[in-house]
């Protein structure tokens, strides 16, 4: 592996004072993708920032407005043990305990995965139905954007150089709302998504859709909205034929490619059927708390 | 290079030692420290040969920076026995004949500790689960599923 420094800030302001000092910077949370990157010579560095001694990046807090705010740097089984995560963002549970094994998850955190940018990445789909905001430091001070805003390509994201992640906050679902994420996978655990979807719906008192979004993984080059299924299942019940419609747009949206995990054929087939699938699981989430 | 001074609990013991910030925990630990019973196999956290447990969670060595380690409580395979006594973990493997070349077994007796520690109630389907990140080679899976059953089954009777 390359030689680099090694800092461990105990504070924001530190972190962001040694990100802007024109050195070669990455910053570390949990490894599992960096420290590997690192060792097979993708990505280099001068000084690498470990950013699990800084407070805002390590809490995971329900704030008063229901909402919940994880620290970038939070690994996923502290997100997926949670509590509060378990019963209020079930979704977040789908998709925390599907990346990696046991040992990835007692040290991955949602922020990497986010910033990894990978098109497959298990966090990204769920975390965008659930309309998550993510709050960015830099030099020039804080700013917020919305987690579906954040993918520019493969491998690629929004982060300008001397920001950091802070954290990403979900906020409280509605009455009588629910998501739901799955991916498929030839193998049973520990594989990459050769297609994902999450789905998020919410209920009005009459029982038809008052709200939903879709988004798919590893079917284009960043993860998806699907705006046309939102448009697809608004106002209408939530029944075999709204979620067909919705499967549709999914099917329509999806651009992907061929690749040793899947062909393009089976990914928009894939599409299609997940977010059917993911549909009625997020209504059965919904029926199961009423 | 500069070297980090570095001082963790491991095995149960305070630990000193200089680290390039590049070096992997696995490598500490095998390199300056002599743990050679954590392997490498594949380096980089798919196959769990190197699982050590840090801070009551079980982590691959190889995706964690020896710097990292700082102020770390870590146990490894040579940690699990009590002197010359097998851990029941240990114990199982043998008499299911859980191992045959024997490079995945460390990983798979320290993550399977790391599980019936938290869950010593642990399932089959969920031994399964939580050691999806371990591979193995030789034997099919099967008798080292059988061995932490008998491992946990033990440790339950000896507590009750």
């Amino acid at each position: 592996m390359q030689a680099f420094d090694y800092a461990r800030p105990g504070s924001l302001a530190e972190a962001l004072s040694l990100a802007s000092n024109g050195r070669r910077v990455l910053f570390l949370a949990g490894g599992t993708d960096v420290i590997i990157q690192l060792r097979e010579g993708r990505r280099s560095c001068d000084l690498l920032i470990d950013l699990k001694r800084i407070p805002e990046l390590t809490a995971l807090t329900e704030h008063p407005d229901g909402s919940l705010e994880i620290g970038a740097a939070v690994p996923l089984a502290e997100v997926y043990e949670n509590p509060a995560v378990r019963s209020r963002f079930p979704a977040l549970v789908d998709a925390a305990s599907l990346i990696g094994g046991i040992a990835i998850q007692s040290r991955a955190s949602l922020g990497g995965n986010l910033c990894n940018a990978s098109p497959a990445a298990d966090s990204s789909p769920a975390l965008m139905v659930l309309g998550a905001d993510l709050r960015i430091a830099g030099p020039s001070g804080e700013r917020t954007l919305p987690v579906a805003s954040f993918f520019l390509g493969p491998g690629r994201n929004a982060l300008q150089p001397g920001e950091v992640l802070i954290s990403i906050r979900v906020p409280a679902l509605p009455a009588n709302a629910a998501a739901f994420y799955h991916r498929f996978i030839p193998r049973n655990e520990m594989d990459i998504a050769v297609a994902s979807s999450g789905a998020f719906l919410a209920l009005d008192p009459g029982g038809r859709i008052a709200d939903a979004r879709v988004a798919l993984g590893a079917v284009a080059p960043t993860p998806i909205l699907v705006p046309a299924a939102r448009d697809a299942l608004l106002g209408r019940l939530p029944d075999a034929d709204a979620f067909a419609a919705a499967g549709q747009a999914a099917y329509d949206a999806a651009s992907p490619i061929d690749d040793m995990r899947g062909s393009a054929a089976q990914r928009r087939h894939l599409a299609r059927v997940l977010t059917v699938r993911a549909l009625e699981n997020a209504l059965r989430r919904i029926r199961a708390a009423n | 290079m500069k070297r980090t001074h570095v001082q963790a609990r491991i095995n149960g013991e305070e630990r000193d030692f200089l680290c390039e910030p590049r070096q992997s925990l696995l490598e500490i630990l095998r390199e300056e420290l002599g743990l050679t019973g954590s392997k490498e196999g594949c380096n980089n956290g798919n196959c769990g040969a190197c699982s050590v447990i840090m801070n009551s969670r079980v982590v691959n060595a190889c995706c964690v920076l020896g710097v990292e380690a700082d102020g770390a409580d870590i146990t490894t395979i040579e940690g699990i026995a009590h002197g010359d006594r097998l851990h029941p973990l240990q114990q199982a493997f043998l008499e299911e004949a859980a191992l045959q070349c024997g490079i995945c077994t460390p990983g798979f007796i320290v993550s399977a500790k790391a599980l019936l520690d938290r869950e010593p109630d642990a399932d089959e389907h969920r031994i399964r689960f939580w050691l999806s990140g371990n591979l193995c080679r030789c034997t099919g899976y099967d008798k080292i599923i059988r061995a932490v059953q008998r491992a946990a089954h033990q440790l339950q009777e000896t507590q009750a």
